[in-house]
């Protein structure tokens, strides 16, 4: 048994209190705590990747982090990117590619696919493929994903 | 979520010596927790007090020596994957770390995670048993070292004893030279748990092979270095006959078949010997 | 229409902004977990519940609680919403519990133990069709011509048996509901779901309330399937009733072991084939022996049997056939609707056979397809006879090319001889009925409205649910199309009982075809509206929309759906035209197989489809794309492993589904041949791209290896066994 901890995080860029129990889940942190809703919830083992987030500069599965361990961070989420009126060319390719169908899987695999293209690096399908790896899709085959993170990441700074 | 987290105790201490003081009073290791977050999820984490090592910055890193390379446990597979160092001179072990889960695990999996967690489909340890690796296991006892092919001693079980941390991971430099292969077969191209795997190397010397480690994931209780074959190929002349197989014990679960395993284990082998023909 | 517009919910999906059930929250809520059983046939013999656990605080529902029927009403109303006296399934639901701590929720269920006296149990399709297991849930026979007379003409006969496994949907946003409920205020559901009305008349029964007092809402679907046909009316029952008893909104949201453990899956299936074969290559009698494990409750396994009785034959011309099938009880968690329903089972062992059936007689197999197409005027198994055009022999030419089928097969029979890799190619034909079958549609009398709204937009209601796959685009470019107006200009409701007419359930390929030409003719009557009564003159579509609304006080035109002329089915005797009409595909896989460890990877794939006009070709190709994926998964990489009836593989860790490493590039090819009665000439689509895949990649496996593969899915374990069968 323990108590709640209060945290202190930067979150898309703000700083939030929140309290929460030592050993939950940042996702949860996230959903109940601060009502960020967009970090979806697919398997809660770290196999599906909808719940993927960048905390202090690295992609993580945010159901296998615990809270504690979020005290102190930086974190982005799907909305502390850009909103429907301001996308980003991630976002924005994925609604030119049609990458998006359900949309469950969707603000991960965008988190995933920006980690991937930061530094503008072009790439290949292939290694798309392998750097998409712990984002599942079950509609889409993954064939516009791959058009669409294609089509945005070169065009990163 | 099969747990709850409000009966679950967790601390992030702040050193070596803090964290060894809780360890030592029963409180379990935490470090990536790629395997325990989701012993936690499906409601089967029996531990309910534990100890956070993300604070411990002296677990982490790479040091390279001319002798001895040193891996901190709580070395990210992210890191290991993109050191050059680890990509020059342990390749086996960088090839694994690109194959461990996607990305978003290898930068919170830790090479010390994958060891203590013992599963005999650890996609770490095959390389580390062919690098001749030592492990530097502190307590507030003080330091000891085990060589990697004697921590495990049966399934899920080895030689880690109550209030013991793995500390660091302690390998050969010079080994990049050998010809070597890492080999994982799994449900899937990726982001899937082993069903077979194999780590091997060797010095070729005048058409013999003058030196040679062989590991093998999932096909025993732990992961395996199989002494018997890498003794019967020793001084063998290229190309070399298949080794005898009677080390390996595979299972029957709902992964794979003890035959499958076996098989592909033995056909893991012939491409290996094939290669350094 | 024909353009691909891009779809009107990306902007929400894209931001994370898209609201899907577990996003909801109300005040007060509290949640809801389900004890469910853990034996697969047994009586209850008690429940105990930990004498240390704070049971006051918690909600708790048994059977006895339920005040009107304990049952969720589908075919048979065999299936109970909560077990009674005997449970005859693992993960059958037992009780249920709500505590407005989630903690606390899991905690008290796992503090609930439920004694069982265990009975024997059913575990296969073998065990359930000994005479002492009891009927069948449902059987068919479709019958044409005389069989016997078809064996005597021809020169071989030739036997198989195929079997195909069970299949999880694995929509990524599992399933979950939110209730509220009273008996003064009656039910309101928000869910995930694909079919609003069937959970309204769910939860009428389960209440014993009139439907006007169920309110159902559907929320942003993350991925359904078919997953998510009927198991939401038993979330919504559970959530309803313990909002019902604690007067306080309840939301019920699985967790994935829990989804797969207990949820629907694609029915196992074991197909015999008998076939007659001419000198010429052609079927001169066809006789095919078909069964599904239904699993516990008969939910919708009569009507997936149905579907896959029809589709057994194939596209393929035959004068005798004789179709008998059956759906089986076993004590597996009840199988139930996924993509295909029924049809990738049957098409699988017919498509594999055609292969065998080449290597037999020494034909190859494109040209042994080829040879025995359905044409325009040929009557299926069923006696209707095709009016359309059978695109076939087309799709099988544009495939072939597509995939360079003759260059490959040549360059692999010489390079096959080295190294480790084996590569092969491999067809599957086939057609898949869009719409309910039979009678179906007229049964359901679908609805749709579209109305003018205050602010100026054509509004399209309709119960027909977004789930990912683009409807809400696809009816509002019908809509926008039929009003002659911007696609700006056409909105559409979600689906929510009190608000949108019953169009149906969101199955069987309809949505497009049959509820879009609902609103194709909902809206041109708007049109009509609007221009007889003279807005449009000197004004925009908006403004006309707007001042039509203010001159009636609102504006909504109905359509209802109307048969297509000339359609006849008799549901007796199982004949007559079983679909409106049919989608026509042909697929060619293309694999390496690693003789190392045994792995199939599928290195190209062409899916070439005929299904009248394209609506929207980027969502289409979505289709497409997405089917097949879920098609090589059925074919190599997704097993439900069952231990006496229970799921052991119920983790995403466990149970594989592709991922995109996984996947080759697939290449979507349509033939358009508008049909006169989809809307703009569409047909049905979601469907048909799962029918295929399987056989192609194994008969593409066989041209490899050698080895004959006739059950799915084919894991490197199974190849190997096969492997060294064939070379024995």
């Amino acid at each position: 048994m323990s108590d709640q901890v209060e945290l202190l995080l930067q979150v898309n860029g703000a700083a939030r209190r929140v309290e929460a129990w030592p050993l939950e889940r940042l996702l949860d942190v996230l959903r109940h705590g601060l009502g960020l809703k967009g970090t979806k919830e697919g398997c809660g083992e770290g196999e599906c990747g909808s719940c993927v987030v960048i905390m202090d500069g690295k992609l993580v599965v945010s159901c296998l982090v615990p809270a504690l361990e979020a005290d102190g961070s930086s974190i982005t989420t799907i909305e502390g990117l850009g909103g429907e009126a301001g996308l980003d060319s991630m976002q924005q390719a994925f609604v030119d590619e049609g990458a998006a169908q359900c949309g469950f899987c969707t603000p991960g695999m965008i988190m995933a696919a920006n980690a991937l293209c930061q530094g503008g690096r072009t790439m290949d399908h292939a290694s798309i493929r392998e750097g998409l790896a712990g984002n599942l899709c079950r509609c889409t085959g993954y064939m516009k994903i791959l058009a669409a993170v294609r089509k945005a990441g070169g065009a990163r700074p | 979520m099969r747990a709850n987290v409000s009966r679950y105790d967790l601390r992030a201490p702040d050193g070596l010596t803090e964290a060894l003081h809780l360890v030592s009073n029963g409180w379990k290791p935490l470090a990536g927790g790629t395997d325990l977050m989701v012993l936690l999820e499906a409601g089967k984490l029996a531990e309910r007090r534990l100890a956070g090592l993300w604070k411990l910055d002296e677990l982490r890193g790479i040091e390279v020596g001319d002798e001895t390379i040193t891996l901190g446990a709580l070395t990210i597979f992210a890191e290991l994957r993109h050191s050059p160092v680890v990509g020059l001179n342990l390749p086996l072990l960088a090839s694994a770390a690109a194959e461990i889960g996607g990305v978003a695990n290898q930068n919170r999996a830790t090479l010390g995670g994958n060891l203590a967690n013992a599963s005999p489909a650890a996609d770490a340890a095959p390389a580390l048993l062919v690098y001749d690796a030592e492990l530097e296991i502190v307590s507030l006892e003080g330091t000891r070292r085990v060589p990697y092919h004697q921590f495990h001693r049966g399934y899920k079980e080895m030689d880690l004893r109550a209030g013991e941390l793995i500390a660091r991971i302690h390998l050969p430099n010079g080994r990049g030279r050998w010809q070597g292969c890492w080999r994982k077969v799994a449900t899937r191209a990726a982001q899937a748990i082993t069903k077979v795997s194999l780590a091997a190397a060797a010095r070729v010397e005048e058409g013999r092979i003058a030196e040679i480690r062989i590991a093998y994931g999932a096909v025993a209780p732990y992961p395996l270095r199989c002494h018997r074959m890498e003794a019967a190929l020793r001084g063998a002349a290229l190309p070399a006959q298949l080794p005898p197989f009677d080390e390996l014990a595979p299972i029957d679960d709902f992964r794979s078949t003890a035959r499958y395993r076996l098989k592909v284990a033995r056909n893991l082998m012939e491409t290996f010997l094939a290669s350094l023909a | 229409m024909g353009e691909s517009a891009p779809r009107k919910d990306a902007p929400a999906k894209v931001t994370g902004r898209a609201q899907f059930v577990d996003d909801l929250t109300l005040p007060e809520m509290l949640y809801g977990v389900t004890v469910r059983s853990t034996v697969a046939r047994g009586r209850i013999q008690r429940i105990r519940f930990d004498p240390a656990f704070e049971w006051d605080e918690c909600v708790i529902v048994r059977a006895e609680d339920i005040p009107g029927r304990n049952v969720v009403p589908l075919i048979a109303d065999d299936q109970p919403c909560l077990a009674g006296q005997v449970v005859n399934h693992a993960e059958e639901p037992v009780l249920l519990i709500a505590h407005e701590d989630r903690h606390m929720a899991e905690s008290a269920r796992r503090r609930v133990k439920v004694e069982y006296e265990r009975l024997p149990g059913v575990y296969s399709i073998d065990a359930a069709l000994r005479a002492d297991a009891g009927a069948p849930f449902k059987s068919y026979t479709v019958a044409k011509g005389n069989v016997e007379e078809g064996f005597r003409r021809a020169k071989w006969v030739v036997e198989g048996e195929y079997e195909t496994g069970a299949q999880e949907q694995l929509y990524i946003e599992p399933q979950g509901v939110l209730a509220v409920a009273s008996p003064r205020e009656g039910v309101t559901v928000w869910g995930s779901m694909q079919c609003p009305y069937y959970v309204q008349r769910a939860l009428a029964a389960v209440f014993g309330l009139p439907e006007e007092m169920i309110r159902v809402v559907q929320c942003e679907t993350g991925g359904g399937f078919g997953g998510k046909e009927e198991y939401p009316s038993m979330i919504a029952a559970h959530a309803a009733l313990l909002a019902w008893k604690s007067r306080r909104p309840v939301k019920i949201i699985y967790d994935r072991a829990e989804d797969i453990a207990a949820t629907t899956k694609r029915h196992p299936s074991r197909t015999r084939h008998r076939t007659g074969v001419a000198p010429d290559g052609t079927l001169t009698a066809m006789e095919i022996d078909f069964t599904l494990d239904g699993g516990a409750y008969c939910t919708l396994s009569p009507v997936v049997l149905s579907r896959g009785t029809i589709h057994a034959g194939g596209p393929y011309r035959c004068d005798n056939v004789r179709i008998s099938s059956r759906a089986v009880a076993t004590n597996h968690p009840p199988h139930g609707a996924f993509r295909g329903f029924g049809a990738p089972q049957s098409i699988f062992a017919m498509e594999r056979h055609m292969d065998r059936i080449a290597k037999t007689i020494g034909m190859d197999p494109a040209e042994l397809r080829r040879r025995n197409f359905l044409r325009q005027g040929d009557t299926t198994a069923t006696g209707q006879v095709i009016r359309e055009r059978v695109e076939l022999p087309a799709l099988l030419e544009r495939a072939l090319a597509e995939s360079r089928w003759e260059e490959k097969r040549r360059t692999f029979a010489v390079t096959n001889g080295n190294g480790n890799v084996r590569r092969g190619m491999g067809i599957a034909a086939f057609m898949h009925g869009a719409g309910f079958t039979g009678s179906g549609e007229r049964h359901l009398r679908s609805q749709v409205a579209v109305e003018a709204t205050a602010e100026g937009k054509a509004r399209v209601l309709a119960s027909s649910c977004e789930m990912g796959q683009g409807s809400k685009t696809v009816l509002c470019q019908i809509a926008a199309e039929a009003l002659g107006t911007k696609l700006e200009d056409v909105e559409i409701a979600q689906p929510d009982t009190a608000e949108v007419p019953d169009s149906g359930p969101t199955v069987a390929s309809r949505t497009s075809m049959v509820v879009g030409k609902l609103v194709e003719s909902a809206a041109r009557d708007l049109r009509r509206t609007l221009d007889q009564s003279g807005l449009l003159e000197g004004r925009t579509f908006s403004e006309a929309c707007r001042e039509l609304v203010k001159r009636r006080g609102g504006f909504k035109s109905w359509s209802r759906y109307q048969p297509p002329p000339g359609q006849w089915w008799d549901d007796d005797r199982y004949s007559g035209d079983a679909y409106g009409t049919y989608s026509w595909a042909v697929q060619v896989a293309e694999v390496a197989v690693d003789l190392v460890t045994y792995e199939t990877s599928v290195t190209a794939f062409v899916s070439a489809q005929e299904v009248g006009r394209v609506l929207n070709p980027a969502l289409a190709e979505g289709q497409v794309e997405g089917g097949v994926a879920q098609g090589i998964g059925l074919a190599l990489y997704e097993k439900v492993v069952y231990d006496k009836g229970r799921v052991v593989n119920s983790q995403m860790t466990n149970y594989i589904m592709p991922a995109p490493g996984d996947l080759p590039p697939i290449r979507s090819i349509f033939l358009e041949t508008p049909y006169e009665f989809g809307p703009g000439g569409a047909k049905g689509l979601g469907e048909l791209p799962i029918d295929g895949p399987a056989p192609a990649i194994l008969n593409a496996v066989e041209d490899a290896t050698g080895a004959a593969v006739a059950r799915i899915p084919m894991t490197p374990e199974d190849l190997l066994d096969a492997l060294e069968r064939t070379h024995e």
